[in-house]
């Protein structure tokens, strides 16, 4: 079946099977390689990328992309790591936090935790304010085996009081 | 609007900027500096093993045994054949044509590729399917028809050497039994049993270390490429020993080693998972070969969890004792088990690994330990999993004795540590079974670990809470580690010699590129290594790249694991950084019209003595040196070099840990609440680096010590083979206010500069130390004075009421 | 990975469209709403339609939580998110839903996870059926040509796995009834966040005038199905509230529950457990009323 979904703003049109998961519209066929996936049942986050959904009013939020069919995303707006920075290469904060604070290791869970963090400041009212709590809570469907977790926190928070500091660096490669 | 190339001190590699790769604020040498290779990895630029795409590539899947021990009598795979989308399907008498049925392991045994006559563990590897896409190779799978009769299996390692427990290796001529390797001994028998007579208090436990999995996030893959004109074979594969990997394909396959080129892009973590060569490597290489066309290979988590390289598995009944408040004696007498086939990862002369430091950080009178190691039906392996060579399990049973003396000698575990440590005046220490200490001072970092916890506070909380029927236990360990293996009149494995090499070139812009063998899976060798030449040479680490992975453009060494990183591949670069100072010094001399014996050295550049205006820097020198100029008999133009090092010694990193948790006396549930760690690894490169890698070494400690076991049924079906059932901890398991390090320095006396290495150090000395802690919540309560890991609530409650389990 | 067998794939427009659906194909199509629970084990191969019929188009029509009368009414498509957040929720049933649906699974897996999801994958140890069990919540079933019939609980869940809801039939709707003078609580233990719970209890109470009117105590966990605790239901009515009669709930769930040994404890244990969470939760439960 053909399956149109549009990926960093750019609509992909790919004859694919239906039972094609997500993760491997995004690999195989848009061929963005920086969408990764680390088990079969849906527990490690690896493959998590941001999804616009058109039937609610919701910001874009984190789904595991192994765990919807591509032909369920028809439709949606998604957005990997490869649209994360602006398009002239500005990196968004989440980005730049994660580097400032040494919050990856092998890289291999970054950017579905980046996507995981971003999301947090996104829909929190007070972004700079979470708790250490709320935090790990946050990204505690985001596995990952090098950094031992307290890099990250700070990077989520490094990146939430860069946006405070820098309102417009917020933007997001779609808007 | 503030862009990320006009911040200072956020640019992270910018294409647009300076150079890719390029961190701002990076310090000419050692010092806190942002890793280079983020540029990449934040991008999702990253280049892992599924991201490997060729022209042709076939994609494949493995069908594995649903039994742990069964005959085969027969595999139909013409079903299989017979979908569209196979192109081929391999099993066992296929590899026999190519001589590939059998591979060898790292310790000298053999391992199916395929199994043939028989299958020995749940899960193992029984057929290889190659077809046009991953889902139809998965598809296929469904419809091969393999007849089986089941047999009894060996699931409980005591009982792997009763005289009626089944046979595993019946293809080994000569096995008459399921012992895997001879009984290995260290340290003086008599000795030990004579400091036994003469002690006041011995504590006697069974201590099991369970089977765990190093579990990186990324597993293991290969795209294995041969090319039937040319026989050359292009290996795609994620590991932590390219240039061993590529001598054991030559052995295995029979090729030539210069037509075989391993390349090694970004690697998803090891943490040992990505040390030994795995079936499925070999299936893709024979799939190559039979099918003509590059094959890719990625194992699911299931298949890695449940096939690929384990850790731990040591079951050692052990005996401690003191005399006048010291601990003076260890006995210890282990059974390893590795399941079907004897794949540990061990330096060769030395089957238990390292398991003989188990003295651990203590001035013994006598010390005695014994190991021997089984054949069970279970998943072969024994990988150092964030570990040199079983010093894990030898920490783990010397830091959980040490508390359980303390407790039959009523005694605090911290002051028994304190009177029976190394003092920093016996160093270099021999220890009772041989091993030379290079360096350390115990007594401080433990001072500085109980400063830090304010352990005595802690231990009038615990009574304030005990009397209000809250449990809160706080547990101690102090590790010493051997790491960065090894002296090679000691150390090889298959017969290789465990030291690494580098070559250093410095272009005549005065950028360099330093090459090693060392490998990378997130350790940040692209920072640090390019720091170390940054400190020898004085040229920034921005303009030093450095290259790996690639076995036709690197030189030959054993590479990384066993925390051997730093101490050996880093003995490397700053050896070979010195070569190229000492030839930049030749050149210096014909510059400057002096002797090059007058010169001095300040990072950056020479100059000549008692006259520091006259100098040239290492980029001046660069260009002169390969410049048209009339260079002197016995000096060749060009600023390089090249070194093997071979390490004296083993570095003995060390550290004092403590941990806090609060114990749910209703359910048993454990809640971490601070964890202490001062860590003394010598020199740190990178204080940012070596941070991280404490972190991440503490979480998986965590998991040990919580969480993460496999373990078997009764038939020997493995349960944990899920991300459902092996749980990696999450950030919530953690401290939720981050974790609390400090560190002491003692230099290496030996290592160039005098680094220590420090990536297992967190993993090695955190499970007993969390252990100890949930055991002392129980023992503070109720008198409860061992309980095995992992900590599970159920497993605690039942320790709780004095029914610990004890091992299988 | 492990990837899903061959199957094919439409989305319905309505409910009513999904139900024709089903019937059209027979028996040999599921529902796929969230995918949580559907996709994993497609991925396992341990399910495998033929056909799914994605409903997540369905948002407008499915996804809603309001009061009607005496009665909450959650829409099968209601994410674990909008549980979490959900401000109504909160004030009829104070802390009961929160604390549940903050322990269900991770913040992903909630962002589209559903209702429906929860309770049609039958699965005992799921935190949300629990409260739905203790609330004496009842399940709008729809068929074809329109047809309803409301199930309870009890008649919902007939084993791991297993519902009521027949092969041309979807849940629509989740109907709970209100109480003045409200307080409940969820404990739950696992072995490590995100993970299904060892033991889990959920309890519902009413108390008005020093006595409590109403009470729904459940067990998830230890049990074919999530364990609707009806002897301390009956032992708590008419009382007035304690901690000795919470005690005496407590030892009532460990007798009356059916806990397997498995990885992750010994029945005895989950026994215990099923005791400690019960009076726990019923102890919190009960403040909350009061307060």
């Amino acid at each position: 079946m053909i399956v149109n979904i549009s990926i960093n703003g750019k609509v992909q049109s790919h004859d694919v099977e239906p039972r094609l998961l997500l993760v491997h519209y995004i690999r195989e066929y848009a061929e963005l390689h920086g969408t990764h996936w680390g088990c079969d049942t849906s527990n490690c986050g690896i493959c998590i990328v941001l999804m616009d959904d058109p039937n609610t009013p919701e910001p874009p939020y984190p789904v595991k992309s192994c765990t919807m069919l591509a032909a369920m995303a028809e439709g949606y707006e998604i957005t990997t790591v490869e649209g994360m920075a602006h398009p002239d290469g500005t990196l968004d904060p989440i980005q730049m936090g994660f580097h400032e604070m040494h919050a990856l290791q092998c890289g291999f869970c970054t950017p579905g935790m980046m996507s995981t963090g971003r999301w947090l400041i996104e829909r929190h009212p007070n972004p700079t304010q979470m708790t250490d709590h709320e935090i790990r809570d946050g990204i505690s469907g985001n596995l990952c085996r090098c950094t031992g977790y307290d890099n990250i926190v700070k990077a989520i928070r490094w990146a939430a009081s860069y946006i405070e500091e820098h309102p417009e660096s917020a933007r997001t490669a779609r808007t | 609007m503030a862009t990320i190339e006009t911040t200072p001190g956020r640019n992270p590699g910018w294409a647009g900027g300076g150079t890719w790769g390029e961190v701002t604020d990076a310090p000419i040498g050692f010092g806190h500096m942002k890793r280079k290779e983020d540029a990449r990895f934040i991008r999702g630029l990253g280049d892992y093993m599924d991201d490997v795409r060729l022209p042709g590539m076939l994609h494949s899947a493995i069908l594995r045994s649903p039994y742990a021990h069964a005959t085969i009598n027969s595999i139909d795979t013409s079903a299989a054949l017979a979908h569209p989308k196979v192109a081929a399907v391999v099993i066992a008498k296929d590899l026999e044509t190519l001589g590939l049925a059998w591979m060898p392991t790292i310790s000298y045994d053999t391992q199916a590729v395929l199994a043939g006559d028989k299958v020995r563990f749940h899960l193992q590897e029984v057929a290889f399917v190659i077809a046009t896409d991953a889902y139809a190779a998965q598809d296929a799978l469904q419809l091969i028809e393999v007849d089986y009769d089941v047999l009894p299996a060996v699931v409980n390692c005591r009982k792997a050497l009763d005289p009626d427990a089944p046979l595993i290796r019946d293809d080994k001529v000569g096995q008459v039994d399921n012992l895997a390797s001879p009984l290995w001994e260290a340290g003086d028998k008599a000795t030990c049993d004579r400091v036994f007579a003469e002690a006041d208090v011995v504590a006697i436990r069974t201590v099991l270390d369970p089977r765990s999995h190093p579990c990186p996030m990324e597993t293991c893959g290969m795209v294995a490429d041969m090319n039937p004109a040319t026989g050359q074979l292009n290996i795609y594969n994620g590991n932590q020993a390219p240039h061993a990997h590529r001598t054991v394909y030559a052995q295995v396959a029979g090729l030539p080693e210069q037509n075989i080129r391993i390349l090694c892009n970004d690697i998803g973590g090891g943490f040992g998972n990505k040390v030994p060569v795995y079936p499925g490597y070999v299936c893709a290489i024979a799939g190559s070969i039979v099918a003509g066309a590059p094959v890719k290979w990625i194992e699911d988590r299931s298949e890695n969890l449940a096939s690929t390289g384990f850790a731990r598995d040591y079951l050692m009944y052990s005996e401690m004792c003191s005399k006048g408040g010291k601990i003076t004696g260890l006995r210890v007498d282990a059974i390893a088990d590795h399941g079907a086939f004897d794949s540990t990862a061990q330096a060769t002369k030395f089957p238990a690994g390292f398991f003989h430091i188990v003295t651990g950080s203590y001035d013994l009178q006598g010390a005695h330990c014994q190991v021997k190691a089984v054949y069970t039906n279970k998943a072969p392996g024994g990988v150092a999993y964030r570990c040199s060579f079983r010093i894990t399990e030898a920490v783990y049973l010397v830091e959980r004795m040490v508390d359980a003396l303390a407790m039959e000698m009523r005694t605090d575990p911290v002051d028994l540590r304190m009177r029976s440590f190394i003092r920093s005046d016996q160093f270099p220490y021999e220890s009772a079974t041989g091993w030379v200490y290079d360096s350390g001072d115990y007594h401080k970092a433990m001072k500085l670990a109980l400063e830090m916890a304010d352990y005595d506070g802690l231990r009038r909380e615990q009574q304030e809470k005990l009397a209000k029927g809250e449990l809160m236990g706080i547990g101690i360990s102090f590790f010493t580690e051997g790491v960065g293996a090894g002296p090679r009149r000691h150390m090889d494995i298959l017969g290789l010699a465990m030291n690494d090499g580098a070559e250093l070139r410095v272009h005549p812009s005065g950028k360099a590129v330093v090459s090693i063998s060392a490998q990378t899976q997130g350790q940040g060798h692209e920072t640090t290594f390019a720091q170390i030449v940054a400190e020898e040479l004085g040229i920034s680490p921005n303009h030093i790249m450095v290259r790996h992975g690639d076995t036709d453009k690197t030189p030959y060494g054993l590479g990384t694991y066993g925390s051997r990183s730093t101490p050996v591949s880093g003995g490397a670069v700053a050896v070979v950084s010195r070569k190229v100072r000492d030839k930049a010094r030749q050149f210096a001399a014909l510059m400057l019209e002096s002797r090059a014996e007058d010169l001095a050295w300040e990072k950056g550049r020479w100059f000549v003595r008692g006259d520091p205006e006259r100098g040239a820097t290492i980029e001046r020198i660069a260009e002169y040196a390969y410049s048209a100029t009339n260079l002197p008999e016995g000096l060749e133009g060009g600023l390089d070099a090249n070194a093997v090092y071979d390490p004296p010694n083993l570095t003995y990193p060390f550290g004092a840990y403590i941990a806090v948790v609060d114990v749910d006396p209703g359910t048993g549930k454990v809640h971490m609440r601070r964890f202490i760690a001062v860590d003394d690894c010598g020199v740190r490169i990178n204080p940012l680096v070596v941070e991280g890698q404490i972190h991440g070494g503490l979480v998986e400690g965590i998991g040990q010590a919580l969480m993460e076991i496999i373990s078997f049924d009764e038939s020997g079906n493995c349960m944990n083979a899920s991300f459902m059932d092996y749980l990696l901890p999450t950030a919530l398991e953690c401290p939720e206010h981050g974790f609390e390090l400090g560190e002491t320095v003692t230099p290496c006396p030996h290592h160039p500069i005098g680094a220590k290495g420090v990536g297992e150090s967190p993993c090695v000395g955190s499970p007993p130390c969390i252990a100890n802690a949930v055991v002392d919540a129980l023992y503070h309560a109720k008198g409860i004075k061992y309980m095995d890991i992992p900590c599970f609530p159920a497993r605690v409650w039942a320790a709780m009421n004095g029914n610990a389990q004890p091992p299988q | 990975m492990q990837t899903p067998a061959p199957c094919e794939y439409s989305r319905a427009t309505s409910v009513d469209d999904a139900i024709a659906q089903l019937q059209a194909l027979g028996g040999n199509a599921r529902i796929l709403a969230g995918g949580y629970s559907l996709i994993p084990m497609m991925k396992l191969r341990l399910a495998n339609p033929g056909h799914v019929i994605d409903i997540n188009p369905l948002e407008s029509e499915l996804n809603y939580i309001r009061q009607e009368g005496n009665e909450i009414r959650i829409g099968a498509l209601t994410r674990h998110v909008n549980m979490l957040e959900s401000d109504l929720l909160s004030q009829v049933f104070p802390h009961i839903f929160r604390e549940a649906e903050a322990v269900l699974a991770d913040p992903v897996v909630r962002n589209r996870g559903t209702m429906g999801g929860s309770l049609c994958q039958s699965d005992p140890a799921e935190d949300l059926s629990g409260v739905v069990v203790a609330l004496k919540g009842e399940a709008v079933l729809r068929g074809p040509g329109g047809a309803e019939r409301v199930v309870g609980m009890e008649e919902f869940h007939l084993g791991p796995y297993m519902t009521s809801v027949q092969p041309t039939e979807m849940l629509i709707e989740v109907r709970i009834p209100t109480h003045s003078g409200f307080g409940g609580a969820h404990e739950k233990v696992e072995r490590r966040a995100g993970d299904f719970a060892i033991v889990a209890a959920s309890a519902a109470l009413a108390i008005e005038g020093g006595r409590i009117t109403f009470a729904g105590v459940a067990c998830s966990a230890v049990g074919p199905t999530t364990l609707h605790i009806e002897r301390a239901e009956k032992a708590l009515v008419g009382q007035a509230p304690s901690e000795d009669l919470f005690a005496q709930c407590g030892q009532m769930a460990a007798a009356d529950c059916s806990p397997n040994s498995d990885g992750r404890g010994p029945a005895d244990y989950k026994r215990h457990v099923a005791g400690v969470l019960t009076t726990r939760a019923l102890s919190r439960a009960a403040a909350t009323a009061v307060s």
